[in-house]
C-alpha cells in the first residue's frame, strides 16, 4: 500500500501538469477582455504534435536530437524526488534537494546544446541569453533550498515539507515569507513568464527560451512543451507546499487543498503577466538578484533566530 | 524656381544652367531647405535632373531641374538626406553619382538583379558576429532584410535591406492618368489609402485647374484623420504587445478596428478604398450617419484613453520606452525624417501646419520630444487627440455645398508637386505632364523612404533585443517605400 499513494501523486502531477498554462492563458484572456484559449489547449496541443513526424535541419547532429529528451528526463525524474501536497514522493532521499539542483542544470544545459547544434544565430543568442540568467537564478535558488533547510532542519524536500507545519510560519514567518517571494521570482524566470520572458512573442530577437526550441518540430517540440509544463508544475508545487503548512492527515482533503493552491498559483502568474509589461533583457538580472537577495536575508534571518 | 504645392506651374521655368544645378541645389539645401524629391526623367534620350526643395519653416517651396548624362557630382558626402534619392537614380536611370560613398541598390529592379543579392557591411574581430533577420518573418509582415552586427547584446550597426515588395507602381501611375490610377495610388502603401489617393487627386486637380469644393474638402480630411486615429491606435497597442503588456496591447488591437469601421461607414471600406476622386469625394454624409459617427466617435475615444493612459502610468512600461532607440535632432534633421518620428526628435514639420491645404487652414499644434521611443509613442497619442478634435469639428459643422466638381483635362507641359500629411509623414506627389496632356512622369515620395535610416540609427549602440520595439515606435511601410 505504501507504494500506491506515491505512485497516484506522481501520475496526478503527470496528468495535471499541462493545466497550468491553460489557467494561466484563461486568467490573462480575463484581464485582456477575451475569452481566450480551451483550459485543455495545451493537451489537444500535444496530441497533435505527437502524431507528427519531426523535420531535422541537415546541419544538426544527434546532439539536437538528445536535448527535448535529457530535459524532458530530467524534469521527470525531478518530479518524482519533489513532495506532492506536502507528502514524500517515492524517490525522496536525504540530501535530495542537492540532486534536484543538478537535475535541472542538466535540463538546461541539454537545452543549450541543441540549441547550440543548429548553428542558428538566433538560437545561439537564445542560449547565451538562458546561460547568462541561469548565472543569477541557480543561486537564488540554491540558497532558498538551503535556508529552508536549515529553518526546518531537514535535508531531504520531504523532510522540509514534512515539518513545515502553522507553528513553524508563527515562529518564522519573516523567513518562510521571504522565500516564497524568492521561489516566485524563479519560477517567472524560469518558466520564461513575464516579466523575465514573454512566452507570448514571435519577435525572435526578444526571446530567450522560445528562441532556443525554435528548430524543433514534431514529438520532440511536444517533449519541449511537455517538459516546460512540468517545470511550471515543479516549482508550483514547491510555493504551494510553502504556503500549505497545514496537514489536515487526511490524504484527500490535503491533495485537493494542494490541488487549489497549484491553481492559485497559476493564476498569480497569470495576473503578473496582466499587470506589468517586460523588463528590458538588461534589468532580467536585477529581478535575480532580487530573489537572490531574499534568499540570503531569509538564510541570515535564519542564523539570528 | 519658386512655387506653392497643389498649383500647377510650367515645368520648363524650373530649368536652371547644368553648370549651376549643383551649385544651386547646394546652396538652397545649406539655407534650410529639405529635399523632398530628387529624380532622374528621361528627357530626349538623355536624362533630366529634377529636385524639390521645401522649406518647412517658411511653408515655402522651390523646383529645380537641369540635363544630366553620364554622370554628376554627389551631394550626399554633404547632405545625407539624399543618399537613397541619388541611389534611386542611379538605379533607375544609371545616371551615377560621382562620390557618392556606396551606390547598393535599393530595389533590385534593373535586368538580371535578384533582390537581396548585394554587398553589405561585414564586422571583423573576436567575439563580434552578425544577426541576419527576414526577408520572411514570423509574424504576417512585408518582407525585408535586417542585418544586426553585434558585440554580444549591443548593436554596432544595424543594416536594412529592402526590394522585396517593388511592383512597378510608379511607371504605372507614369502611364496615367486613366481609370485605374486612383487605385494605384491608394494601394501604395495600403494602411495610407486615403493619405495617397489624396496627395494623387491634390496633383491631378493641380494640373486640370480644379478647386475642390469645401464640403469634399472637410470629408477628405475626416477621413484622412480616421486613418491616422486607426494606425496610431493600432500602433500604440502593437508597442504595448511588444513589452508585454496586456490591457492596452488588447484593448488597442479592438478600438483600431472601431476607427477603421468609422471610415467603413461613410465609404463602404475599412481602409477608405473609393472615397476620394479627381475633383471631390464619391460618398457624402447624412444628418443619420453624422449622428452615428459622432456616437462611435465619442465612445471610442473614451475607450482610447482609457487604453493609452495606461501606458503613460505604467511605470514597467515607461521604463521600457524611455531612452531606448535614441534618435537625436541632429540625426533626424541630417536625414530629413518626417512624421511623428521626425516630431518626436523635435524637429518642428507638419505639413498640415507647415504647408496648410484643404481644411487645414487653421491647423494648429507643435509637438515634440527627446527622439526616444517613448517620444514617438506620446506623440502619436497627443495627434490622437488632436485627430479626434478635428473629426469631431467638421462632424458638427460640415460645410455645405457640392461633394464634387467637374475635373476636366490636364494642361500639358506642366508640373505640380502634392503634399499631404498622412499618418506616417510627409507624402509628396511629383507630377509632370507632356505635351498631350498626360503623365510624362509620376514620382511617389512615400514618408518611409526618409525614415528607414532614422531606424537604422535608432538602433545603434543599442540592444539587438530593443529592436522590434524600436521598429514598432517607426512602423515604416515597405512597399510605400520599394513602390
Amino acid at each position: 500500500m505504501e507504494i500506491v499513494k506515491p505512485l497516484t501523486q506522481y501520475l496526478a502531477a503527470l496528468l495535471l501538469a499541462p493545466l497550468l498554462p491553460g489557467i494561466i492563458n484563461r486568467v490573462k484572456a480575463f484581464f485582456a477582455g477575451r475569452r481566450g484559449q480551451p483550459v485543455l489547449q495545451l493537451y489537444y496541443d500535444l496530441y497533435k504534435l505527437l502524431q507528427k513526424a519531426p523535420v531535422y535541419s541537415r546541419t544538426t547532429t544527434w546532439v539536437f536530437r538528445a536535448g527535448p529528451v535529457i530535459g524532458l528526463a530530467a524534469i521527470l525524474t525531478s518530479l518524482a524526488v519533489l513532495p506532492f501536497a506536502g507528502r514524500p514522493s517515492f524517490l525522496a532521499f536525504d540530501g535530495d534537494f542537492i540532486f534536484l539542483l543538478y537535475l535541472l542544470g542538466l535540463a538546461r544545459f541539454a537545452t543549450v546544446l541543441a540549441a547550440l547544434d543548429t548553428g542558428s544565430a538566433f538560437e545561439g543568442m537564445g542560449a547565451s541569453r538562458e546561460m547568462q540568467f541561469a548565472v543569477f537564478a541557480e543561486p537564488a535558488f540554491f540558497l532558498g533550498l538551503a535556508a529552508l533547510a536549515r529553518v526546518t532542519g531537514q535535508t531531504s524536500l520531504a523532510g522540509m515539507f514534512g515539518v513545515l507545519t502553522g507553528d513553524l510560519w508563527r515562529t518564522a514567518a519573516p523567513v518562510l515569507a521571504l522565500l516564497t517571494a524568492s521561489f516566485f521570482i524563479v519560477l517567472l524566470a524560469e518558466n520564461s513568464r513575464v516579466p523575465a520572458d514573454d512566452p507570448n512573442t514571435h519577435l525572435e530577437l526578444t526571446m530567450i527560451h522560445e528562441v532556443m526550441v525554435l528548430d524543433h518540430s514534431g514529438p520532440e517540440l511536444a517533449y519541449i512543451l511537455y517538459g516546460a509544463a512540468l517545470k511550471l508544475w515543479f516549482f508550483g508545487a514547491l510555493i504551494a507546499c510553502m504556503v500549505l503548512p497545514r496537514h489536515s492527515g487526511s490524504w484527500a482533503g490535503d491533495t485537493g487543498l494542494f490541488l487549489l493552491a497549484m491553481a492559485g498559483v497559476a493564476a498569480a502568474v497569470g495576473v503578473v503577466e496582466s499587470v506589468i509589461a517586460r523588463l528590458r533583457l538588461i534589468k532580467v538580472p536585477y529581478m535575480l538578484i532580487t530573489a537572490f537577495a531574499f534568499s540570503t536575508l531569509a538564510l541570515i534571518f535564519q542564523m539570528g533566530r | 524656381m519658386r512655387t506653392e504645392h497643389l498649383s500647377r506651374f510650367d515645368f520648363a521655368s524650373a530649368a536652371v544652367d547644368p553648370e549651376l544645378f549643383l551649385e544651386t541645389a547646394g546652396s538652397r539645401l545649406n539655407a534650410g531647405g529639405r529635399a523632398i524629391a530628387y529624380f532622374a526623367v528621361p528627357d530626349n534620350g538623355i536624362f533630366r535632373l529634377v529636385l524639390a526643395v521645401a522649406f518647412d519653416r517658411e511653408g515655402r517651396l522651390e523646383v529645380y531641374s537641369a540635363p544630366a548624362s553620364g554622370s554628376f557630382r554627389s551631394l550626399t558626402p554633404s547632405f545625407p538626406e539624399l543618399h537613397l534619392f541619388e541611389r534611386e537614380i542611379y538605379e533607375t536611370s544609371g545616371l551615377k553619382p560621382e562620390g557618392h560613398p556606396w551606390l547598393k541598390p535599393i530595389r533590385f529592379n534593373t535586368p538580371g538583379s535578384v533582390p537581396g543579392v548585394t554587398e553589405y557591411f561585414t564586422v571583423h574581430g573576436s567575439q563580434v558576429h552578425e544577426v541576419a533577420v527576414g526577408p520572411v518573418h514570423a509574424g504576417v509582415i512585408e518582407p525585408g532584410h535586417f542585418r544586426f552586427q553585434c558585440h554580444g547584446e549591443r548593436v554596432f550597426h544595424l543594416e536594412i535591406m529592402l526590394g522585396y515588395q517593388h511592383r512597378g507602381v510608379e511607371a504605372r501611375l507614369s502611364a496615367g492618368p486613366d481609370a485605374r490610377s486612383i487605385h494605384y495610388a491608394e494601394t501604395l502603401a495600403g494602411d495610407t489609402s486615403i493619405g495617397h489617393a489624396w496627395a494623387y487627386c491634390g496633383a491631378v486637380e493641380a494640373l486640370a485647374g480644379v478647386n475642390v469644393p469645401p464640403r469634399a474638402q472637410a470629408l477628405r480630411g475626416l477621413m484622412l484623420e480616421l486613418e491616422r486615429l486607426a494606425n496610431h491606435t493600432g500602433d500604440l497597442g502593437a508597442l504595448a504587445g511588444d513589452v508585454a503588456y496586456l490591457p492596452t496591447a488588447s484593448f488597442c488591437g479592438r478600438l483600431r478596428g472601431d476607427f477603421l469601421n468609422m471610415t467603413a461607414l461613410v465609404c463602404g471600406n475599412r481602409f477608405g478604398r473609393n472615397m476620394l476622386k479627381p475633383g471631390g469625394v464619391n460618398f457624402d454624409l447624412d444628418f443619420a450617419l453624422i449622428k452615428e459617427l459622432k456616437l462611435r466617435l465619442d465612445n471610442t475615444y473614451r475607450d482610447v484613453e482609457n487604453a493609452v493612459s495606461l501606458l503613460w502610468e505604467t511605470g514597467s512600461v515607461t521604463d521600457r520606452l524611455e531612452e531606448t532607440g535614441v534618435v537625436s535632432k541632429e540625426v533626424a534633421e541630417g536625414l530629413g525624417i518626417v512624421g511623428p518620428a521626425a516630431r518626436a526628435s523635435g524637429v518642428g514639420l507638419d505639413t498640415r501646419r507647415n504647408f496648410p491645404y484643404g481644411p487645414y487652414e487653421d491647423f494648429t499644434m507643435s509637438v515634440s520630444g527627446s527622439g526616444d521611443v517613448y517620444s514617438r509613442a506620446y506623440v502619436r497619442w497627443l495627434e490622437i487627440q488632436k485627430s479626434v478634435e478635428l473629426v469631431g469639428g467638421w462632424l458638427d459643422a460640415l460645410p455645405e455645398g457640392p461633394i464634387e466638381t467637374e475635373c476636366g483635362p490636364l494642361a500639358p507641359g506642366s508640373a505640380a508637386v502634392s503634399l499631404i500629411e498622412g499618418w506616417r509623414g510627409q507624402i509628396c506627389h511629383f507630377a509632370l505632364t507632356g505635351a498631350d496632356g498626360r503623365f510624362r512622369h509620376y514620382k511617389v515620395v512615400d514618408p518611409s523612404f526618409h525614415n528607414w535610416q532614422a531606424l537604422a540609427m535608432a538602433l545603434r549602440g543599442g540592444e539587438i533585443s530593443d529592436f522590434p520595439l524600436c521598429n514598432k515606435s517607426f512602423n515604416l511601410s515597405y512597399c510605400g517605400r520599394d513602390l
